[in-house]
Formats: structure tokens, C-alpha cells, sequence
């Protein structure tokens, strides 16, 4: 009779015990914010790991990237518990750290032994530090990215088209070692017929109403000359956003546009882009690093049919590209914060950073991409470190969506719509921007 | 009185009395007995009630209602059009910046150009959808065997969600595989991948405008025909023995009566297409460039992109008042046409 009562006593205890314990587990599941795309469903795949780890319970909240700016910073200004973790744009940075959206992360790597420069270096400045080159963290670099080309290898390899390419050019078809030779390669395949149909030069970006226009142009810029602002002193653009190098670079972006894009590509981004290289239509591509895995992978064009190069260089020979990808960070208005770090511990161990390569995550920790087996696991993979050593990012300053706004509206206006000159677009530009660093108090 | 009438007693075939009360004498009955059997206190204290007080307890919850979804914001928004409020700083200082914000914008060129394609968009619709609508009303009027099966065609597009709308007219729009583009291809010969309707800054707008009319076309229809219906045939039998001709009958009785329905349907499209968004998001995002950047396009701009709440505030008092002071003119006219 008492080992039956002491059987029974454990059963009940033992049940209380799992009954809370699955009452806790399910008090701390996190809700991880990001955009739907491919690389969100590997890091659902990652996080199992986490989960059986920890009986922490992940759940995510993914949204297009159409919305993404809209619905998460909707979330974050009005103080929402929606996400405990949000994987957030870079040029979010400035705003969530001076508006309090973000955890400052300082103390809580100190105490874990996570050290920033175990990442690449240019990640660190561009997803986690706000104000820039300061030691002040706010996210983890969670997906390096960066945009990037890539190019028919199957179409450049054919002899009678190399050949028509050799007697107009008088060179190789190859990858392209600058601007002025993508475009040479633009015109060329623009409207020639391949395999029985009619292809075009370039897939670039131009989309109207995020920011699409403003990350094709400004990936050209860069490497053209362009400068946001004077070195030695801080928001003065005058000659620097509007020098006769950055007008040199619109100039060349809209030519690339009215002489090599498919027919009403007016308003392509990430998604159009994709789409108009799988189906075959174009030679040259201008996308983010993050869809290169998919690509490579296609049944049509991947495999040895696709090519991977980092931007060429412009006119004076300086290469940069324009950077994309995020950091990880904590949400100051969540209930599990402390859940929540620990997801950022173990997201920056090595073991699961290889994981989240293996899985087509792009890895920033050093000890992923500089061993030296790395170059060799994709396709891919070198053209993403020489891209990821070259990179520039938009403006980050809490008023980055005004900045934003600004350049859409000018670059569209110049490249799709055909108005006015690069130099007036440019000191427009540099007008708009003037007055919104002037509204915050800047100048 | 009514309810004091005796019931008629009629005898049912097997000769039982069978009672034929009116519907209304059963009402009366039941009312007076929900009164019998309501506590006197409480019966006394209704009946003390006067009727605009009862009329104000039933009308109390809607006008709550109202006041906190529309009254309550107007005037939090007038309120923040005098700041420099912005949503995505939450812990800045708001300032009062006085009437800078509506300065600002009245000033300003892109704010212009949006009201100038905001213009255009709004006459040519409500021009196209007003001269077809009417002309299919009266076709539609005119009774023709199957007419009632064309109406329901007609009226399909307009059954459709804006959303859809956008997104599939986009696909019908795409140069390379649009259906479109091949039909206008077919008949004049231009090659399909010339003509851009949403890239072209000449095409977009017309672009929208023809989406548009496809749409809420059958709406402005479905108005007039109720127009032409509501004109009684002896206007016309009397027009017929004073050997009016048929042009003399469309000048003199059917447009004149079908005038104020006619006013009505531009008085809906007109505030409708003042305020489009979703159809034109969708099809061009306001592209290219700024071309088909309506009003309703820049103030989600200013409001959730670029989150100048304060000034998007401004803005859309300007185009409230704007859109309320025509309406208004306009429903003056309107009333006066109706008086004639």
C-alpha cells in the first residue's frame, strides 16, 4: 500500500512537474521577426536545433519584403510585443537605437565572450553599430549580403556567340572587369536570339516604392566616385553627392536602363529580378547575394548555366557594392528578453553559424568564411567575399526613410521616367536631404 | 385607433370561427400587452420620456461610435498638423511649429504635381465612366431580348476586389506576354514589346484611367438606369401625341429627369477616385517616376514612409476640406437641378 501511494505520489508530481515545465516552455517562446524569403525558412530549419537545445519554442512572424519596412516599423513605434527578436533592416540601426526599440547588446557580449571583431568587420559597422564606427552594438550580424551579378555562363560560352562578340568588340566575351564592358555586354545580348528566342542584356533594379531604384543606382554610384558627404565635415554634400563622378554614374545607370533592360521592367526589384533570369530572358543580372543559392539551384538556368561576379569596377578603377542583410537583435518592449539573448548565444556560436551556411544562410563570423575551405563549398561563395570586402551602405541615420523616400523619388524620376538631367536629379537630391537633416537638427 | 376595431370572425369550411385579424391589430395587441406586463414604475418612467429623448437614446451609440472612429482623429489629426510630430520618434519633443506644415506643402512643387495628376485622373474617369455608363443605361433600358444577361455581365467588374483588379490588369499590361498588348499589337501593328503601358510616362496614366472605367463603369450604369427607370411612360405617351421625335424626347424628357441621378453618380465617383489608392498602388506605385503619383499615393508616402506624421497630417486636412468643400458646392447644384 505505501509503494502504491509512493507510485502515485510520483506519477502526480512528476505530471505537475512536466505541466509546468511545458507552462514555462510555452511562457518563453519567441516570436522571431523577419522577411519571407528564402533564407527565413532555413533559419526555421536552424532554430530546431535551438529548440530541442533549450525547450525554448520558436515561432516567426515573416513578412514580404514589400511590407517588411512598413509592418515591423509600424510594430517597433508603437511599442508592440508582436516580436522578441527581430532580424531588422541595416539601415534601421540609427532609428531603433536612439528611439529604444533595440537592446544594446555591450554588456550582455561582454558577459558572453562574444566579440564583434570575430565578424566581418564590415557587417559589424553596417548591421551592428550605431553611431557608426563607435563600439556600440545593437544586433548581431545575423545575414551578410551584398548585391552582386550574375551572368548566363552557358550563353557566354557558345562559339558562334562569343565569336559575334569578339568581331564587334574585338575581345573575349567574359566577365566583365568594368562598367563600361557589363554594358558592352548588355547591348550585345539585348534583343539577340538565342536558342529560338529573344533575350535581353540586364535584369537591374528600378522599383519605384521601397527601395529598389535606390539600391541598383546607388551600387553603380559608388564605384563611380560618389561620396554621401564631405569627409572632414558631416552632412555637407554639396559637390560630393552631386560631383561630375556621381552625375558620370546616373548617367551610366539610365543608359543601362533605356538601352539593355527587357521591356517594361520599370518597376523590378528583387523578385522581378529572379524572375526575369529564370525564365531565360536576360544574359546579365543585379541582384542580392541572397538569391544566388536559389539560382545555382534551379532546374533551368543553375547549375552550370549560371555564372557568379562581383560589381566591376567603374572609371577610375574603384570597385565598391552596395550592402544588404541584417543584424539579429532583441526587442526592448518584449517580455523575454532574457529568452531571447540566449537565441543570440547560441546563434553566434561557430558550430551553428556553419549550420546556417550549410543551410544558405550567409554566415558573417570569420571562422566561417575565412577558412579555407569556404571559397570552395559554393559556386558562389567567392564572389560573395570579394563583394562582402567592397561594400558601402545607405545612410543610417534615424532619418533614414525620409533619405530614402528622397532618392527613390529622384532616381525614378531621372532613370524610368526620363526627367530632367543626372545633374538635377542630383541636386535635388542633395536639396531633399539637406532639408531633412536640417529638420532633425543636424545642420 | 386601431387597435380598438373589433376582429372580423369569418367561419373556416367545417363552420369553427376562424378570427382575420390585420397584422397591424395583432401588433397593436402584442405592444399593448408588452405594456400590461411591464412593471409600472419602469412602464411610467418610459412613458415620461419624451420622443426626442428616446430618438436620442437610440441614436446615442451610433454617435459615440462616430465620435471616437471619425470626430475624435479629425481632430487629434488638426491637432498634430500644427507639430512636427513623427510616429517612428516616440520619444522626441513635439513642437508646436504654428501653420508651417500647411505652408510647406502649399508651397511645394511635388505636392502640385500630385494634385495635377490627382485632377486629371479624377475628370477623365469620371468624364469616361459617365458618357459610357449612361449610354449602356440606356441601351440596357431599352429592353432588349437578354438584356437582363448583359446587365449581369456588365456588372462583373465592378463585383471585383481592387486588389484583384490591380494585379491582374497589371499582368494584362505586361508588354512581353500581356494580352493587351497584343490586342492593341493585332490592331495597329505596333510590336507588343512597344507598347509599355505602365512604363511609358505618356501611357501610365491613361493606363490607370482605363482601369479605372472598366471597373466602376457598370456602378455609374447601374445609377442612371435607375435614373431612366424612375421617369414614368406618360411623360413619353404625352411626348409621343405631340409628335415629339425621339432626339426631342432625349433632350427634353430623358436627360433632364435623369440629370440628378446622373450628378449623382459624379458626385460618388468623384470622391471615390479623389481618395484612389489601391488600384493605382498596385498597378503603378505611382510610376513611372512621379506620373501617376495621386494625392492618396503621396500622403501614405509622407504618413508611413518617410513618417512625417505632423505634416502628413496637414496634408490630408488640405484634401478633407478640399474634397468637403466641393462635395458641398456640388450637392448645392445638385439640390437645385433636383428643385427644378
Amino acid at each position: 500500500m505505501k509503494s502504491t501511494l509512493k507510485v502515485s505520489l510520483g506519477l502526480a508530481a512528476g505530471l505537475a512537474a512536466s505541466t509546468a515545465m511545458t507552462g514555462a516552455s510555452k511562457a518563453e517562446d519567441l516570436t522571431l521577426c523577419w522577411a519571407a524569403w528564402d533564407p527565413a525558412n532555413a533559419l526555421v530549419e536552424l532554430s530546431k536545433d535551438f529548440t530541442a537545445q533549450t525547450g525554448i519554442g520558436m515561432k516567426f512572424e515573416f513578412v514580404p519584403w514589400t511590407n517588411y519596412a512598413d509592418r515591423f516599423l509600424n510594430e517597433l513605434n508603437s511599442k508592440g510585443k508582436l516580436c522578441d527578436l527581430i532580424i531588422g533592416d541595416s539601415q534601421w540601426i540609427g532609428g531603433s537605437a536612439e528611439n529604444g526599440h533595440y537592446v544594446k547588446l555591450n554588456d550582455f557580449f561582454d558577459k558572453e565572450g562574444i566579440k564583434m571583431s570575430d565578424f566581418v568587420d564590415a557587417t559589424v559597422v553596417g548591421y551592428s553599430e550605431w553611431p557608426k564606427n563607435t563600439p556600440n552594438y545593437w544586433s548581431l550580424p545575423a545575414f551578410g549580403d551584398v548585391v552582386g551579378w550574375t551572368y548566363r555562363k552557358d550563353w557566354f560560352a557558345k562559339p558562334e556567340i562569343q565569336a559575334a562578340f569578339k568581331e564587334k568588340y574585338g575581345r573575349d566575351l567574359a566577365v566583365p572587369a568594368t562598367f563600361a564592358e557589363l554594358k558592352d555586354i548588355a547591348e550585345f545580348f539585348q534583343n539577340r536570339e538565342i536558342d529560338g528566342k529573344k533575350v535581353y542584356g540586364a535584369s537591374i533594379y528600378t522599383e519605384r516604392g521601397s527601395e529598389g531604384v535606390t539600391m541598383g543606382v546607388m551600387d553603380v554610384l559608388y564605384s563611380y566616385g560618389f561620396k554621401y558627404d564631405n569627409p572632414d565635415k558631416p552632412y555637407d554634400m554639396e559637390g560630393f553627392v552631386n560631383s561630375d563622378k556621381s552625375v558620370a554614374g546616373l548617367e551610366f545607370y539610365k543608359s543601362l536602363y533605356d538601352c539593355c533592360t527587357p521591356p517594361g521592367a520599370s518597376n523590378s526589384y528583387m523578385g522581378e529580378g529572379i524572375d526575369a533570369f529564370k525564365s531565360g530572358q536576360v544574359a546579365l543580372h543585379m541582384n542580392f547575394a541572397f538569391t544566388w543559392p536559389g539560382l545555382q539551384k534551379d532546374e533551368s538556368v543553375g547549375g552550370d548555366k549560371v555564372g557568379f561576379f562581383a560589381n566591376p569596377a567603374g572609371p577610375d578603377g574603384e570597385k565598391f557594392a552596395q550592402l544588404g542583410g541584417q543584424g539579429i537583435s532583441v526587442v526592448s518592449y518584449s517580455d523575454n528578453q532574457d529568452a531571447a539573448l540566449q537565441y543570440i548565444k547560441w546563434f553566434a556560436t561557430t558550430d551553428v553559424q556553419k549550420k546556417w551556411w550549410s543551410l544558405g544562410g550567409f554566415s558573417c563570423l570569420k571562422a566561417v568564411v575565412e577558412d579555407p575551405t569556404f571559397e570552395a563549398s559554393q559556386p558562389y561563395a567567392k564572389t560573395f567575399l570579394d563583394s562582402m570586402a567592397i561594400v558601402k551602405d545607405f545612410w543610417a541615420e534615424p532619418s533614414y526613410a525620409s533619405l530614402l523616400q528622397a532618392s527613390q523619388k529622384r532616381f525614378h524620376d531621372y532613370v524610368v521616367a526620363g526627367q530632367g538631367t543626372a545633374k538635377e536629379a542630383l541636386d535635388g537630391l542633395v536639396a531633399d536631404w539637406t532639408e531633412v537633416f536640417k529638420d532633425d537638427g543636424k545642420i | 385607433m386601431r387597435g380598438a376595431e373589433t376582429p372580423e370572425t369569418m367561419q373556416d369550411p367545417s363552420g369553427k370561427p376562424v378570427v382575420t385579424d390585420t397584422t397591424s391589430t395583432i401588433l397593436d395587441r402584442a405592444a399593448e400587452a408588452a405594456v400590461r406586463a411591464t412593471p409600472d414604475s419602469l412602464a411610467t418612467r418610459v412613458r415620461g420620456l419624451s420622443d426626442k429623448t428616446v430618438a436620442w437614446i437610440f441614436i446615442a451609440p451610433t454617435i459615440l461610435l462616430l465620435l471616437a472612429i471619425n470626430i475624435f482623429p479629425l481632430i487629434w489629426a488638426i491637432q498634430l498638423s500644427f507639430t512636427n510630430y513623427r510616429a517612428n520618434r516616440p520619444n522626441e519633443a513635439v513642437k508646436n511649429i504654428g501653420l508651417s506644415n500647411y505652408s510647406r506643402i502649399l508651397n511645394d512643387a511635388d505636392t502640385w504635381a500630385a494634385m495635377q495628376a490627382t485632377a486629371h485622373f479624377v475628370l477623365w474617369t469620371i468624364l469616361l465612366q459617365t458618357l459610357i455608363g449612361f449610354t449602356l443605361a440606356y441601351l440596357i433600358d431599352r429592353k432588349f431580348r437578354g438584356h437582363a444577361f448583359w446587365t449581369t455581365i456588365i456588372l462583373v467588374p465592378m463585383m471585383l476586389s481592387p486588389a484583384v483588379v490591380g494585379n491582374f490588369w497589371r499582368f494584362l499590361y505586361e508588354p512581353q506576354i500581356g494580352l493587351f498588348a497584343y490586342v492593341i499589337s493585332f490592331v495597329t501593328g505596333i510590336p507588343p514589346t512597344e507598347i509599355l503601358m505602365l512604363s511609358s510616362v505618356k501611357l501610365a496614366p491613361w493606363a490607370i484611367i482605363i482601369v479605372d472605367t472598366w471597373m466602376w463603369t457598370p456602378y455609374v450604369m447601374l445609377i442612371c438606369l435607375a435614373g431612366l427607370r424612375s421617369i414614368p411612360d406618360y411623360i413619353y405617351e404625352a411626348a409621343e401625341v405631340d409628335r415629339a421625335s425621339n432626339w426631342r424626347q432625349f433632350w427634353s424628357i430623358t436627360l433632364p429627369m435623369a440629370l440628378p441621378f446622373i450628378m449623382l453618380a459624379v458626385l460618388f465617383r468623384g470622391i471615390e477616385n479623389f481618395k484612389m489608392f489601391d488600384m493605382v498602388n498596385l498597378l503603378t506605385g505611382g510610376g513611372p517616376g512621379s506620373t501617376t503619383e495621386v494625392a492618396s499615393i503621396t500622403l501614405k508616402r509622407e504618413a508611413f514612409e518617410k513618417w512625417r506624421t505632423g505634416f502628413s497630417s496637414a496634408f490630408a486636412i488640405i484634401l478633407f476640406v478640399a474634397v468637403f468643400g466641393l462635395a458641398n458646392i456640388y450637392v448645392k447644384v445638385l439640390n437645385r437641378v433636383k428643385s427644378r
